[in-house]
């Protein structure tokens, strides 16, 4: 193994060069065509908002009579700080999930670079086959006291082998025969895998909405931590999103098939020349991604109780999101992404566009998220930390 | 386009055939698609699709849509068994015996697995998360008699089918076409019940003849149709292919002549064709209508371009809010009062502006992003959208979830006028914009536009090295696709009368995708089968189709399609040739080289071609 | 002395630490064959991309008939006549050869949506236009682009027709000067022969002035009126074949140095 190493960081030198090259390549002078006046009004257009959004936001704090938003609409009102320490809370936890779900999207794109649209269907199951788990588990009595522990454990088990199997049968049936067609072909299948999956469990398990049994007591109990009180269940979801990430550092980062995966998202070609068994090595990949959504699915089940066939959809289309705002193939900025984005949606509409004057600010969330996503790819188009992807894969 | 794909045996001989043993089979193989069968048997039962289709008759009292669904199986298993990559030159293996044992085993596998499921539902009851998991499957699985004679009945039946899957390609491939000419007519003779009951209701023999009162087709009607479809199918096969080879060799004027007569007889059915179908054949109709509208635009985006716009409802939303705002009384309560409601033509005009905008609007940002990447922004686009749609902000002007309705009619003057209650008058309108929007696609196809978004689909970088400005192009590309939604917007405001923004999901824009994938990309007439085919049977997101009881189903099925199609047919049901060729290229250039296709270098010796230039030069 | 078409002053480009040009100094007068040589990776390619626009320099400057370039898209590049070929020939290869041919005349054309709609006289006077000058274009190499060939498509092509076929289209553009990546890459020594004949009436018949890179010494001294030689970035010698292929820094870039002096 230790020829991967060394060739691993050779390659990093040649990487360097590429993204110089890459990032000469889009060096652009002022703008001169239409377009790029446009993409220029529009970045100041959204950072006005977000100033003048914050700015509006600090002044209400202060003089709760704030004319600014007055202007517009005389009901607004400030916000308190308890409650923005609550969003705050509250995206944290959601963005830990969506970092999660991002993980498997990041290292795909790595691997492959291809979108796997149907990655957000992976974390569905997990969540799904969490549901039906903990229903049995509830109905048998083991969804409360000291059993509790366990059987959340059986859940995660679960669905660890649920959503790892989903979305390896996945790329063996669905991706592994498309390798080496254009881009966009594994892209559009995987929209298909996608509505496929989806259905697949509304028919079997019927369309309804499912919910999970309730937790005992002291998950749901707020607690107090550094002046912010959180729930129970957050803490958890925030504990195991940090040991998740841990583990998954470790095994890429120190173990064999873990060089072998970073090897492979360099350059497949070179990488099955030094021995690397390349099948063996994306199999892994969707594995470990599948894993890593199957936590975030049983974590969803636990702090939002309620799940549908279509729960997946919105996660999965954030956590990519997520993905490409931390940088794509860069796992770290995976989950960085995707705790921005959880608490940038949490908190953009009730403190920078309430104070402005929009009313239901709270139901543009989904919409904040993605024009995140548009602001990110016009600002950096590489991501907040940087992408790691082979030189094909950008191009 | 069926040579492409040399996943059949070769017919024309040119292989060595080596004859093997009845059992020398490759048994791994045989229990793969054995255990294949059996899943997808579980699966079909499971998913409820037997039970709920089976009010749905295909022939009167023998065969539903609900046991056609299960039995199926094991005749497409049967015959994909023997399924067989031959290469060219190499020794393939002789049809015989051998396969018909071969169907029979994964034939017998999946009987074997729905008798165990049959003994499963029996013994246990696991309703609680699988929803189907009833005794009405179970009295389906055992015809309602007894866990023995079901048992007996489905060892027996698959095992049978799947001999009769395998030995289909023990048969000429002229009895072949015969038979899945006989099977696919009989089957769409059934589904297409009511098209037909609306235009021959006048000859009741023939109705009588053909169907049951319950519906389904009855057992003379389909011995009828059987005989006269097969026997057209061996008569007649040769006469079908020579005259399209003839209208393919002809050139020049005649051909456009030809062209031209088959566009006027197609013009005067589909005007005339109304007037005989019913109010529910017509409502479809205009259905499948503005779903090709919206298919083309895409097919232009999509199929020209090569950019994949996953946010393309959008356009649609904004062609149906624009107009719904212009021609409604009272839209919101914040819409100025003194706004006048234009009439539709008006609207129209307006709506075509406001799409070409946003069109810009969303285009300008994307237009430089990497491909994959593009297509998620404009999905996040086309939410962004639908939620400011939604929202209490703009409330006040497209009324939030409550929508708009009351959406007066379209007039036209003395023509009449068109709207909801008379689907006849929205498919007239479907239709001239339906031809507006093909006409637009097949000029811009062959104009200097087109072939700087073919350029662009090829090789992005080399079209901009050829002088070609790929952010124009690109965002002209997205402001056509537009127009053409927001026409298919405009129509459905006036047709459904009240809008409201969950008539505008994500959802639409991936049915539209898999009918312009499954039809063909970037083929206007693969796009117009694609609609036909899928909206106008299966239906769209929340029309019905033909076969209203798949209404469950459909949306699983669309998923499957665009799989299997990007697996197999990646070039849809109706390929463009050069389409095709992108997509199978390495094949191609395989066949192309094993049959000695490829060009040959001209300078080589014994090429007739001589280089005119080759003895000017003196060489160095 | 005619005209100075192409002045390049003090060009350099730096891939994260790595030079691929260093104060490069370039100069084509009109109606010039320029050969570029060079060992692999010596900065040839980039060269062509950075005159082209697809890649931009970091300092230095590029001067295309006394205008700069520099911050220019590549289509506006090509816009104000200059067009290229690729070393890996890359071809629109489901398009067919005329329409391969057709759309590198893009932007000297200029008919619209509305044209190709309502086929206006000018939209077809236009399209008559590029299809005649498309034939004639492909004419230039003799019968086998042309006739049946014209609605094939370009995968069909040999190797060597596929290089032809790129110069043709780099031709269509209806640029001053063409920059030629390796055109006789992969040919036969007659095909070879007969291109270095067809560059020469490239500008004698047609009026291109050209910037050739190619590794076949016979090609460059047959055609090139100026050689240029490029080694890691920066320029090693120039003047006519003969002094080029002569001179000692030359040699020991191609060659290497001679053992013994290694050694010392």
């Amino acid at each position: 193994m230790g020829g991967v190493t060394s060739f691993c960081s050779r390659l990093e030198g040649v990487r360097e060069g590429e993204e110089a090259l890459t990032s000469a390549v889009r060096a652009k002078a002022a703008p001169r065509t239409g377009v790029d006046w446009f993409l220029l009004l529009m970045r100041v257009v959204l950072f006005s908002v977000i100033i003048f959004g914050f700015f509006a936001f600090v002044w209400q704090q202060f003089d709760s009579n704030n004319p600014l938003a007055r202007q517009i609409n005389p009901d607004a009102t400030g916000l308190k700080s308890d409650q923005v320490k609550g969003l705050f809370v509250t995206g944290l936890s959601q963005g830990a999930m969506y970092g999660l779900i991002a993980l498997g999207y990041s290292m795909v794109y790595g691997v492959l670079g291809f979108i796997n649209f149907a990655h957000g269907e992976v974390f569905m199951l997990g969540a799904f086959s969490g549901f039906i788990t903990s229903t049995k588990l509830d109905q048998a009595g083991y969804w409360e006291g000291n059993a509790f522990i366990p059987s959340v454990l059986i859940a995660v088990l679960v669905a660890l082998v649920v959503s790892t199997s989903a979305a390896v049968i996945m790329e063996r049936v669905a991706y592994r025969p498309l390798r080496g067609s254009p881009r966009l072909i594994p892209l559009i299948t995987s929209i298909g895998v996608s509505f496929f999956i989806q259905n697949t469990v509304i028919v079997l398990f019927d369309p309804g909405s499912k919910s999970y049994p309730r937790p005992p007591d002291w998950m749901t109990d707020q607690y107090s931590i550094l002046s912010f009180d959180i729930e129970g269940t957050k803490i958890a979801v925030l504990i195991v999103a940090a040991l998740s990430m841990a583990g998954l550092w470790w095994f890429v980062e120190r173990t064999k098939t873990g060089k072998a995966m970073r090897a492979v998202a360099e350059d497949r070609e070179i990488a099955s020349l030094m021995g690397i068994d390349v099948n063996k090595t994306i199999v892994t990949t969707f594995a470990v991604g599948g894993a890593m959504a199957g936590i975030a699915g049983i974590l969803w089940g636990l702090l939002f109780r309620s799940v549908t066939a279509t729960t997946g959809f919105l996660p999965g289309i954030k956590a990519f999101t997520a993905a490409v705002v931390g940088g794509v193939g860069n796992l770290g900025g995976a989950m960085a992404g995707g705790v921005s984005l959880g608490s940038a949606e949490a908190l953009a509409p009730l403190v920078l566009l309430e104070p402005l004057g929009i009313n239901g600010a709270s139901q543009l969330r989904d919409a904040v998220a993605f024009t995140l996503l548009i602001l990110v790819l016009l600002v950096k188009p590489t991501g907040l930390f940087g992408e790691k992807l082979s030189a094909d894969d950008r191009a | 386009m069926s040579d492409l794909i040399s996943n059949d045996m070769t017919e024309d001989g040119s292989n060595e055939l080596v004859d093997r043993g009845a059992f020398d089979l490759d048994w791994n193989r045989v229990g793969r698609m054995g255990a294949l069968a059996a899943l997808a048997m579980w699966f079909v039962s499971l998913s409820g699709m037997p039970v709920d289709l089976d009010s749905r008759a295909i022939i009167d009292p023998d065969l539903s849509l609900g046991y056609l669904a299960l039995v199926v199986i094991p005749v497409i298993f049967g015959w994909l068994v023997g399924n067989e990559v031959v290469l060219e030159g190499m020794a393939a293996t002789k049809r015989g015996p051998r396969d018909v044992v071969a169907g029979a085993a994964v034939g017998l596998l999946s009987g074997l697995a729905t008798a165990i499921l049959l003994v499963l539902i029996n013994n246990f009851d696991i309703r609680d998360p699988l929803v189907n998991w009833s005794p009405d499957l179970l009295s389906l699985l055992t015809f309602g008699r007894s866990n023995a004679f079901g048992i007996f009945v489905w060892l027996l039946l698959s095992a049978v089918l799947g001999v009769a899957g395998a030995s289909l390609r023990l048969l000429a491939p002229r009895i072949r076409r015969a038979i899945i000419v006989v099977l696919v007519s009989v089957l769409s003779m059934s589904i297409f019940q009511a098209v037909i009951d609306d235009l021959f209701g006048a000859i009741d023999p023939l109705i009588d003849l053909l169907y049951a009162k319950t519906g389904g087709l009855t057992r003379q009607g389909a011995i009828v149709i059987a005989v006269v479809s097969g026997g057209l199918s061996l008569t007649g096969r040769g006469r079908i292919k020579a005259a399209r080879d003839d209208y393919a060799a002809k050139t020049g004027p005649e051909r456009t002549r030809q062209t031209a007569i088959m566009l006027a007889i197609t013009t005067v059915l589909l005007i005339v064709l109304p007037f005989f179908t019913g109010k529910i054949i017509n409502e479809l109709l205009a259905n499948v209508g503005i779903f090709l509208l919206l298919a083309l635009g895409l097919n232009i985006v999509v199929g020209l371009a090569g950019i994949l716009d996953l946010g393309y409802v959008a356009f649609f939303a904004v062609g149906g809010y624009t107009t719904a705002v212009l021609t409604a009384a009272r839209p919101g309560e914040s819409w100025p009062d003194w706004l006048p409601h234009t009439p539709w033509i008006v609207a129209l005009l307006i709506t075509i502006v406001i799409a070409a905008m946003v069109g810009l609007f969303i285009g300008a940002p994307v237009i430089r992003m990497r491909g994959d990447y593009l297509a998620i922004v404009t999905l996040g686009f086309g939410e962004i959208i639908r939620i400011l749609f939604l929202s209490d902000w703009l409330n006040g002007f497209f009324g939030g979830a409550q929508g708009i309705i009351n959406i007066p009619a379209a007039e036209f003057g003395f023509i009449g006028e068109v709207s909801g209650v008379s689907p006849r008058s929205v498919f007239y309108l479907v239709l001239v914009f339906a031809a507006i929007a093909i006409y637009a696609s097949w000029r811009l196809e062959r104009s200097r536009l087109g072939r700087a978004w073919m350029a662009i689909r090829e090789d992005e970088s080399v079209a901009e090295a050829m002088g070609i400005n790929t952010v124009n192009a690109k965002l002209m590309a997205f402001v056509v696709g537009a127009v053409l939604a927001s026409f298919a917007g405009a129509i459905f405001s006036a047709k459904v009368g009240s809008i409201f923004p969950s008539s505008f999901l994500i959802l639409i824009s991936i049915i539209i995708l898999v009918v312009v994938i499954v039809g063909g990309m970037g083929n206007i007439l693969g796009v117009i089968v694609g609609a036909v085919v899928l909206i106008g049977i299966l239906g769209g997101p929340r029309q019905p189709g033909l076969l209203t009881e798949f209404s469950e189903y459909k949306l699983l099925i669309y998923g499957a399609l665009l799989i299997w199609m990007m697996l197999q047919r990646p070039e849809g049901l109706v390929p463009n040739v050069r389409r095709s060729r992108e997509l199978h290229q390495e094949e191609f250039l395989q066949d192309a080289w094993l049959k000695g296709e490829v060009d040959h270098d001209d300078g080589t010796p014994g090429d007739g071609v001589d280089p005119d230039g080759g003895t000017e030069v003196a060489p160095a | 002395m005619s005209e100075r078409i192409l002045d390049i002053n003090k060009l350099s480009v730096t891939f994260g630490g790595l030079h691929a040009l260093r104060d490069l100094d370039f100069h084509v007068d009109e109606g010039e064959i320029v050969g570029v040589i060079g060992p692999n990776g010596a900065g040839k390619t980039t060269f062509f991309n950075m005159i082209s626009g697809m890649v931009a320099p970091t300092s230095g400057e590029i001067l295309f008939e006394g205008k700069s370039l520099l911050g220019l898209d590549p289509n506006q590049v090509t816009a104000r006549g200059i067009a290229r070929t690729f070393q890996n020939v890359r071809l629109f290869a489901n398009m067919t050869i005329a329409e391969n041919v057709m759309v590198a005349q893009h932007c000297r054309t200029k008919q619209g949506v509305w044209g190709s709609l309502f086929n206006t006289r000018a939209f077809r006077q236009e399209e008559r236009e590029i299809r005649e000058h498309a034939e004639k274009v492909l004419g230039f190499f003799g019968t086998r682009l042309i006739g049946y060939r014209l609605e094939q498509p370009a995968s069909v092509l040999s190797y060597a027709n596929r290089r032809r076929l790129e110069i043709a289209r780099a031709m269509a553009t209806k640029s001053r000067l063409l920059l030629l990546d390796e055109p006789v890459a992969g040919m036969n020594p007659m095909e070879s022969a007969e291109l270095t004949g067809l560059i020469g009436k490239l500008r004698s018949e047609w009026g291109f002035t050209i910037v050739m890179i190619e590794h076949d010494m016979n090609v460059v001294r047959d055609v090139s009126d100026r050689v240029v030689c490029l080694d890691h970035g920066e320029t090693l010698a120039q003047g006519s074949f003969e002094e080029v292929s002569s001179n000692p820094d030359v040699i020991e870039a191609y060659l290497g140095r001679p053992l013994e002096k290694k050694t010392t």
